[in-house]
């Protein structure tokens, strides 16, 4: 059962699967690990994003990726106004803690039902040349479903963490978790800093679900299983970290796949939330925190 | 306002008598049907609001806890079939057990983090009992339940009875938590968990027992809904409509008092039975979710904190003018 090239496939599925799940959570590494915001409903951006890739997709042919490419800026502005919302109605009241998590729970809920009542609970996919194709490298078995996603996702990371570390606006976003009167006093508004950088977690959730709808036929629950993958992720990583992302994701991936191909996939909802709960109880900072 | 907590027991037990003599007298299977549902919200939003408004910790996982009272329903109609009055009692042994087990898990670091647990331990406790072939797996379980019962006669007036019951006891527990040395405990944590850690409140305990309570009241709540729906299945136990609207609830009601969670599930939980048999289920859940996100944006206080000011000023006014 545990042949040398099951275990090497299970390894390089779940490092694939890694690579995705950081696209997915990177926009929470950003919003609960920078900002301090529980937006618990990003997985529901995520899955609209999905769905814009299918109609993209499926009404003139255009290429899931490159949808989730252009839908970046409307994704940006919504995550704007959705800070926006946020700020007024809760944070400047200081009245984040209860009512502003059940005002995104609230959103994920929204979200989830509005897309149901729209299309239905049928599962949606896109076509594009690459998504049957595969290649293998010895015993290595490479599916261009998984590894498209999976160098996009890195790509995007690098940017990213690009931005947030060489760029003035990048290290307001680093540095308004720490200390807004400081900020101040470099002519920033921590503010519109914070609008900003919420408005990015937003727009990763655009690219993030054109994978997601590559990788897997998507409907509209499918957001509720990453909940607890992505808090795992960025938990186990270390709040704020995208490094510490990537790794937590890869790691996640590995554990996920591992699961899968030997206990059965059915089993592999359960892993994130083994992980998540471990982490708290034993190392809350995570593996890279601060 | 010095009303005891047995007095208030007698009255709720009193006007309950009187709403179950009331729809008996009325006689139609649909309004106990119907009841049923929103006496379980009741006794839901009540659970939640006693960690949730009091403690002000947001549990997401209230689906997990009623599948929790549920799923020992389950197995015990397979292993061996007890009364409903000892099945809540163990629903709610077991319901306690795993709000502590996560509780202690998680209780010790943020807000934020308990929540997100307790939004990831439905996904497990599906995972689970997805996977659980002897209380039916993927597939769910038949329970069938008895036309008849012994004193009440239709086995719905039965189960309708024990949710009115429970509506009693959770309302009774909820508004002695709130008056007591807990409730205060609570508030001081809701307020500010940092001074009270410093001026000496057992904030951990304190949180325990919140979950504790919490989560044995929602396991209760679970517990007869196997007979009430006949067929059980993970996707219906798990719902997302449980975890919703038990926070809907006390978040439009008003999450400070045991009165708020009580009006907001009487009123949702009514619109929605409404909703359902004229509208569509989908849309009724789309209502609660802009209504849950309209309130706490617009009325952060709920109801309660709508009417409130207008009834104490009420109040001020009745002795100049007596």
């Amino acid at each position: 059962m545990f042949s040398a090239d099951l275990l090497v496939n299970a390894l390089v599925a779940g490092l694939l699967l890694g690579g995705f799940y950081a696209a997915v959570t990177v926009g929470v590494s950003v919003s609960f690990g920078i900002l301090d915001i529980v937006n618990i409903a990003h997985p529901a951006f995520v899955i609209l994003g999905s769905y814009i890739a299918y109609i993209a997709n499926a009404q003139f042919g255009l290429d899931p990726v490159l949808v989730g490419i252009l839908a970046l800026p409307a994704f940006y502005i919504l995550g704007g106004a959705t800070y926006q919302i946020y700020y007024m109605s809760f944070e400047k009241r200081g009245q984040e803690a209860l009512r502003g998590l059940a005002f995104f729970f609230g959103l994920l809920f929204i979200t989830e039902v509005g897309l149901i009542l729209v299309f239905g609970v049928d599962y949606r996919y896109v076509s594009a040349p690459y998504i049957d194709q595969s290649f293998s490298l010895g015993i290595i078995h490479l599916p261009m479903r998984m590894l498209v996603p999976c160098l996009f996702s890195l790509l995007m990371l690098i940017c990213l963490q690009l931005y947030l570390t060489r760029t003035f606006i990048g290290r307001a976003i680093m540095a308004v978790a720490q200390d807004q009167l400081a900020l101040r006093l470099m002519a920033a508004d921590p503010i519109r800093i914070k609008r900003i950088a919420f408005a990015i977690s937003i727009a990763t959730a655009s690219l993030a679900g054109a994978f997601l709808i590559i990788i897997q036929p998507v409907e509209p629950s499918v957001g509720r299983e990453y909940i607890g993958r992505v808090f795992a992720i960025c938990v186990l990583g270390g709040l704020g970290s995208l490094p510490g992302t990537l790794i937590g994701a890869m790691l996640l991936g590995i554990v996920e796949s591992f699961t899968a191909t030997f206990y059965g996939p059915s089993w592999a909802p359960a892993v994130s939330f083994g992980l998540l709960l471990l982490t708290l109880a034993f190392r809350p900072a995570g593996l890279l925190g601060r | 306002m010095t009303v005891r907590w047995w007095t208030f027991l007698v009255v709720a037990a009193a006007v309950a008598a009187l709403t179950f003599l009331g729809a008996r007298a009325v006689d139609n299977d649909y309004l106990f049907f119907a009841g049923y549902t929103v006496l379980q919200f009741v006794v839901l939003a009540t659970a939640w609001n006693i960690l949730g408004g009091y403690c002000g910790y947001v549990n997401f996982g209230t689906a997990a806890f009623f599948a929790i009272g549920a799923y020992t329903t389950v197995f015990f109609h397979k292993t061996y079939p007890l009364p409903i009055p000892v099945l809540l009692v163990l629903a709610a042994v077991i319901g306690a057990l795993v709000g502590l087990g996560t509780g202690y898990l998680t209780l010790r670091l943020r807000g934020a983090f308990f929540s997100i647990a307790t939004l990831a331990l439905a996904v497990v406790l599906q995972t689970l009992v997805v996977n659980w072939n002897y209380v039916g797996g993927s597939r769910g379980a038949y329970v069938i339940r008895p036309n008849e019962i012994a004193v009440i006669g239709s086995y719905i007036q039965y189960l309708f009875l024990i949710m009115l019951g429970l509506t009693v006891v959770s309302l009774t527990v909820a508004r002695a938590v709130e008056r007591s040395w807990l409730g205060y405990g609570f508030a001081t944590i809701r307020d500010d968990e940092l001074a009270a850690e410093a001026s000496g409140v057992p904030t951990l305990k304190l949180k325990l027992i919140a979950t504790a309570v919490s989560g044995a009241i929602m396991g209760m709540a679970g517990a007869p809904f196997p007979y009430y729906i006949g067929y059980l299945e993970p996707a219906s136990a798990f719902g997302l409509p449980y975890a919703v609207n038990s926070i809907a609830m006390p978040m439009i009601g008003g999450t400070t008092t045991w009165v708020g969670p009580l009006i907001g599930a009487l009123l949702l939980g009514t619109l929605q039975q409404v909703a359902t048999v004229t509208i569509s289920s989908a849309v009724n859940l789309l209502l609660v979710g802009l209504l849950l996100v309209g309130f706490v944006i617009i009325a952060p206080n709920g109801i309660v904190g709508l009417v409130q000011p207008w009834l104490r000023r009420s109040k001020g006014k009745k002795p100049h003018g007596g």
